[in-house]
């Protein structure tokens, strides 16, 4: 049994659910789960870049897209020639992601955002957003305005059945995607010498900088994360969907409303805000189709009302 | 007094050029420059929210509602008359804005450019599942009437929304700039230096940044009903953030010191689109970009502040105001 791919955002229907509500139950809570695993990777990118560099980055939809037809290129060539083993595809994506991040990350940091570090955040969001604005038209460019296909890897693992439920397999392996991405980034940031640096400039920059540490060269580590996370889940999730112009405002759009609900620059926040959004929207899918568009911003707009700095960010001081 | 005595015969003047510059401009120029003054208005509001320090990405709230107000006016109650439709654009602004202001009044940053855009992608959402109100699709309104004339021939009723726009936007440009230059309108600089300051003097904060977001989003309102009518057409797009973009890259262009430069700033932006998606329609979102950081970069005054680089030396801008602009 395979599945259509949609030409819409991965949500995943389960028609035959509707008669017994424990079945609607559980297909809310995986397909929210399946959701949130590809959600996480690219919003735990935006937060870790505004933890960092202070910038809410309005490319990283675009970069996503740029992931996801870099992925799917050599998705493309790989399978269409048989040039290897299947499962090296899986590899090959991972790489795409590395590329795009190592190509992409200095040359936006070097290139553009350095020179506008001492504005406001407003104004950066808004150099961001011109970013985005280029990248949308570049990645049009290279890679003109059909649609890519990369069903090959999705199909490869199998279904699994699940309540009674059948999911693709690879679904599943997305989800421990993203649990491995979380759990190696919290290591990474907690228990490694560059991840203690990391976390010194997010407290404060300017004690960094006096201490020593090398502020600029973080600010660049830190962006080519965050844009490798960006590609990493647009990669990974190009199998899943027609890769076409417009995936990447779709993407920013949510991810914007996953990190804010989590709190800006929180990774754990990221990862609960991510499930949070993933059911909202699955639980729409299921029960009220029409709210699908917005359930979204309704969640933030309502958590942000009672908690304006979202789910796991402490209250800042007001400076005099 | 003479501030606003001399702010509302510059307004009479410039009236009276636009009207003229109208009458001998090319055909194809006139609708481009009353849908560029029926934006510039949205962006005016931004301008005046930025004025206090916030910047709104979802101003395609109010502009969507102006526009269905009025839209629905038309289409349900028959009215035609452009003055009226406009009042009820603004109208829905305002109500909106009274609704929406005091939810907002605790947010600053991109706290409140975030909520603003969920609000207005919430809108989006709703109007496109609203088939009463056409969906996704929207709604297609025939030619407004002015004060009872129907003009006859699309030439002559395009010039007259021309100078319909024009006066509109005339009379609030003139009335913002009263309002700028106001205890009140001044005070919005000092919030946005400090808010703490401002309190401490014994000023609130809350009610200058909630003026300013009432004006804005009866701007946005009064905008959106001109589009409405410029256009001929509305749907939810209207309310789509890429719509709300476009007025934050305005505001941003013009910079809050001139309100003549929103205006010059939006018939630029209207131009370079019409010429750009006619010649190179698969780059100008590019272009737009690329000319965004161009001028954050070199310009962060925006194109206003040309205008206090080439006051003569005697009123020269004082120290407070050139250090804003930083």
């Amino acid at each position: 049994m395979t599945r259509k791919v949609d030409a819409d955002f991965p949500k995943d229907h389960a028609p035959d659910v509707q008669r017994m509500s424990a079945k609607l139950a559980a297909a809310i809570l995986i397909d929210g789960v399946i959701d949130a695993s590809w959600l996480f990777i690219v919003a735990v990118g935006l937060t870790l870049v505004f933890g960092v560099l202070n910038i809410l980055n309005f490319a990283h939809g675009s970069l996503f897209a740029v992931g996801a037809y870099a992925a799917a290129s050599a998705v493309g060539w790989y399978y269409g020639g048989e040039v290897g083993p299947p499962f090296l595809g899986y590899l090959l994506m991972l790489g795409a992601a590395l590329a795009v991040a190592l190509i992409l990350g200095p040359l936006l940091e070097r290139g553009v955002l350095r020179f506008f570090y001492r504005r406001d955040e407003v104004v950066l969001v808004l150099v961001t957003y011109a970013l985005f604005l280029i990248l949308e038209d570049a990645t049009k460019l290279i890679w003109g305005a059909e649609s890519y296909y990369a069903s090959e890897p999705y199909a490869l693992l199998g279904n699994v059945a699940f309540f009674g439920l059948s999911y693709v397999g690879y679904d599943f392996a997305l989800i421990g995607l993203a649990v491995v991405t979380g759990v190696l980034l919290w290591f990474g940031l907690n228990r490694t010498v560059t991840g203690k640096i990391v976390l010194a400039v997010i407290h404060d920059r300017d004690i960094s900088r006096a201490m020593g540490v090398n502020v600029n060269r973080v600010f660049a580590f830190a962006l080519t994360l965050g844009v490798f996370l960006a590609a990493l889940g647009g990669a990974f999730t190009a199998p899943k969907i027609s890769v076409q112009p417009g995936i990447g405002i779709t993407v920013i759009l949510l991810s914007f409303a996953v990190v804010v609900i989590g709190g800006l620059g929180s990774v754990e926040g990221a990862a609960i805000a991510a499930l949070f959004v993933g059911f909202a929207r699955a639980a729409a899918i299921h029960l009220v189709p029409w709210a699908e568009l917005f359930i979204v911003y309704l969640v933030m707009a309502l958590v942000l009302a009672f908690r304006p700095e979202g789910l796991f960010r402490r209250a800042s001081a007001r400076k005099i | 007094m003479t501030g606003v005595v001399g702010t509302l015969a510059a307004a009479a003047i410039a009236y009276a050029a636009l009207a003229l510059a109208g009458y001998a401009a090319p055909n194809w120029l006139v609708p481009v420059a009353t849908l560029a003054f029926s934006k510039g208005l949205v962006a005016l509001g931004i301008v005046a929210l930025m004025r206090g320090g916030l910047v709104s990405f979802g101003q395609g709230t109010f502009y969507c509602a102006g526009a269905y107000a009025a839209g629905m006016a038309m289409r349900s109650f028959g009215i035609s008359d452009a003055t009226l439709l406009v009042a009820l654009g603004a109208i829905a602004g305002l109500i909106l804005g009274l609704i929406i202001g005091p939810l907002l009044a605790g947010y600053r940053g991109i706290f409140f450019a975030t909520l603003t855009l969920a609000l207005s992608m919430i809108v989006y959402g709703i109007l496109n599942k609203t088939y009463s109100l056409g969906g996704s699709d929207g709604l297609n309104l025939h030619a407004p009437s002015f004060f009872g004339y129907h003009p006859a021939g699309s030439e002559s009723a395009g010039y007259a929304l021309f100078l319909f726009t024009g006066l509109v936007t005339v009379i609030a440009a003139a009335l913002c700039r009263v309002h700028f230059d106001s205890v009140r309108g001044l005070l919005s600089h000092a919030a946005r230096d400090n808010e703490i300051r401002v309190e401490y003097l014994g000023a609130s904060v809350r009610w200058v940044n909630g003026i300013n977001f009432v004006i804005a989003a009866v701007l946005g309102g009064v905008g959106g009903a001109l589009s409405a009518l410029s256009l001929g057409h509305i749907d939810p797009d209207f309310a789509f953030w890429t719509t709300s973009g476009e007025f934050v890259f305005l505001a941003i262009l013009s910079g809050y010191v001139s309100v003549t430069a929103v205006f010059i700033a939006a018939i630029l932006v209207e131009l370079v689109r019409s010429f750009s998606s006619q010649y190179f329609p698969n780059t100008w979102q590019g272009a737009l970009g690329i000319f965004l950081l161009l001028i954050i970069l070199f310009l962060p005054g925006g194109l206003g502040s040309l205008s206090l680089r080439l006051r003569p030396i005697r009123a020269k801008p004082s120290r407070a105001e050139s250090e804003n602009l930083k």
